[in-house]
């Protein structure tokens, strides 16, 4: 368990080196600077159209993070070649693999946590400023704690993604893992229609074949819940839970091949 | 040269380039000006289904962009005005598609619902635009009163069809938390649907609503009605009093013969129009009462 920590805290802190951060600047600078402007152009619905922002730029910074940063986690070792030095301490594959995992999955938590923040500075300065007529047509309460499950699922989601990056990571170039799990991810997004393929074909065997698909890719459009927080509709405890037991037990499946990958890799 | 004075060199340097490229920006505007009416009136994508796919879970961001495109549209073309020939083209498919990518987004169905509707250059005068979108808001939550409220409006204010409009009515009653008025309104609706009292009524309601843009268009149409009621008395009074033969019909004769004290104004403080042949009053073209809703001028 030291040995995961270790590695985790070291990419946590190449991440910080990397001026990863950075990101929440640009992050609080665009919500902030958005959130006068809007108030211009939008006809009274500018908290929806915050909340929106905030939260699809949350999803959007882990996204470029997971990938970016997930592609290179296994691959730079092995093409600077420190992966020698790495191995030959009292460090296993699995727990290396892990440690990777762990340490930037810690950064994605810091990012969305601080943008978390962020997001309700800026909108508890509008529910201050708005007046109790305006308050009494928004959809949902200005600080509405629900957008916390949004959140909470793209977090989710984004481990899931790191996950898929780590995995590629182990066997590919950055170039390709980065390709892929953007294929992936936007596949994702497109898999709840595989589920209804039958809807649009009479083929018996196109449709175990989607339906099929529809299991092995993972279901990332389940993740989504902007639009039900944001206008203040029921996202149910049960839904979290067995959206977020799915997320955790896709991330363990791939984890495991990747550390398979990874244990079966000749590094002479 | 030291490094510190080199620099200083190269930010004043860059500084100069961006300031220069700044000047040529407008000096290219000035003497090349961009036709950006013509930008915005293009529609690049009109399928909703297919920008919904392609923003993948951004979805409700997209539905953002495209309600303030919907909002500059429409402030764009109304500030416009009828001069520049524009009718408010792209309103529908703009609101159209905001809400397929937000299905919820309560307040598009609503602005789509008033505005669609208002009569040219008030809005396009698509009282059918109104309804199919307030449909669209139906099958998505049909337990939302305000949506049957608002097409029975429609069809109340826009086609003048009481009946359907009673029916409306009588459905939005019928949904969860509607306000008890809403069946004693159904029900005058079928026993005296010209009524402008009930016009009256029903824009009163909807100048309660928490949105300033529905208010300040209830409050005008509001005083549209005022001035309608003030328009039926000078008729009426004129009608009575003709001019001398020969004579036309003008403010200053009816002054003159001390049937006014002075040329009456509209409710926003703009003075009456006289047609000189037939005597009608109506609401000057400068006031901010015009133009008036024909539809409303012949309710009683």
């Amino acid at each position: 368990m030291r040995a995961v920590r270790t590695v985790a805290v070291n990419v946590f802190r190449e991440s910080v080196r990397d001026r990863v951060p950075y990101n929440l600047v640009l992050f609080a600078v665009l919500l902030i600077s958005s959130s006068y402007l809007i108030g211009q152009l939008t006809a009274g619905q500018d908290v929806k159209i915050i909340k929106d922002l905030g939260l699809a730029a949350t999803a959007v910074f882990g996204l470029f993070i997971s990938i970016f940063i997930g592609i290179g986690l296994v691959s730079k070792e092995v093409e600077r070649r420190s992966i020698y030095a790495l191995l030959s301490k009292p460090i296993s594959r699995p727990q290396f693999i892990a440690g990777k995992y762990a340490g930037l999955v810690l950064t994605l938590a810091v990012n969305v946590a601080v943008m978390s923040i962020a997001l309700y500075l800026v909108l508890g300065y509008m529910v201050w400023t708005a007046p109790p007529t305006i308050r009494a047509g928004w959809d949902a309460p200005g600080l509405d704690p629900a957008l916390l499950k949004a959140i909470f699922l793209i977090f989710i989601e984004l481990m899931l993604i790191t996950a898929i990056a780590v995995f590629f990571s182990t066997f590919s170039t950055p170039i390709l893992s980065a390709a892929l799990t953007f294929g992936l991810f936007v596949a994702g997004h497109f898999n709840a229609d595989l589920k209804n393929f039958d809807r649009v074909v009479n083929s018996r065997a196109a449709v175990l074949l989607a339906r099929g698909a529809y299991h092995v890719l993972p279901d990332l459009s389940a993740f989504d819940v902007k639009t039900q927080v944001v206008h203040g509709l029921p996202v149910t405890a049960g839904y979290l839970a067995t959206t977020t037991a799915y997320g955790l037990a896709y991330v363990a499946g791939l984890l495991l091949i990747a550390t398979l990958v990874f244990s079966n890799r000749d590094f002479k | 040269m030291t490094p510190r004075a080199r620099d200083a060199a190269l930010v004043v340097a860059a500084l100069v380039m961006f300031g220069s490229a700044v000047a040529l920006q407008i000096a290219r505007d000035n003497r090349y000006p961009r036709d950006t009416r013509q930008a915005e009136k293009i529609l690049y994508v009109r399928s909703g289904e297919a920008i919904k796919r392609m923003t993948l879970s951004f979805d409700a961001l997209a539905s953002d962009v495209y309600w303030i495109r919907a909002i500059q549209h429409y402030g764009g073309d109304r500030l416009a005005g009828p001069e520049a020939g524009t009718k408010y083209q792209l309103l529908y498919p703009l609101l159209d598609l905001t809400t397929t990518l937000d299905p919820y987004f309560n307040i598009a169905y609503r602005f789509g619902a008033i505005f669609l509707s208002e009569g040219y250059p008030g809005g396009p005068g698509r009282p059918d635009q109104s309804v199919a979108l307030l449909r669209k808001a139906i099958v998505v939550m049909p337990r939302k009163w305000q949506y049957y409220h608002d097409v029975g409006f429609v069809y109340y204010w826009r086609f003048r069809d009481y009946q359907t409009a009673a029916l409306w009515f009588q459905r939005a009653a019928a949904q969860p938390n509607a306000p008890n008025w809403l069946t004693p309104l159904a029900a005058a609706m079928l026993t005296q649907g010209k009524d402008r009292a009930a016009a009256r009524f029903l824009w009163q309601q909807i100048a309660q609503s928490e949105e300033p843009w529905m208010r300040r268009n209830a409050e005008r149409a509001l005083l549209q009605l005022q001035a309608m009621d003030q328009i039926d008395r000078y008729d009426a009074v004129i009608a009575r009093f003709p001019p001398p033969s020969g004579e036309q019909y003008s403010w200053a004769g009816l002054i003159r013969r001390r049937l006014f004290i002075r040329v009456p104004l509209d409710p926003t403080g703009t003075p009456y129009d006289i047609d000189p042949a037939t005597g009608r009053v109506s609401v000057s073209s400068q006031s901010p009462l015009f133009p008036m809703p024909q539809e409303a001028r012949q309710l009683q």
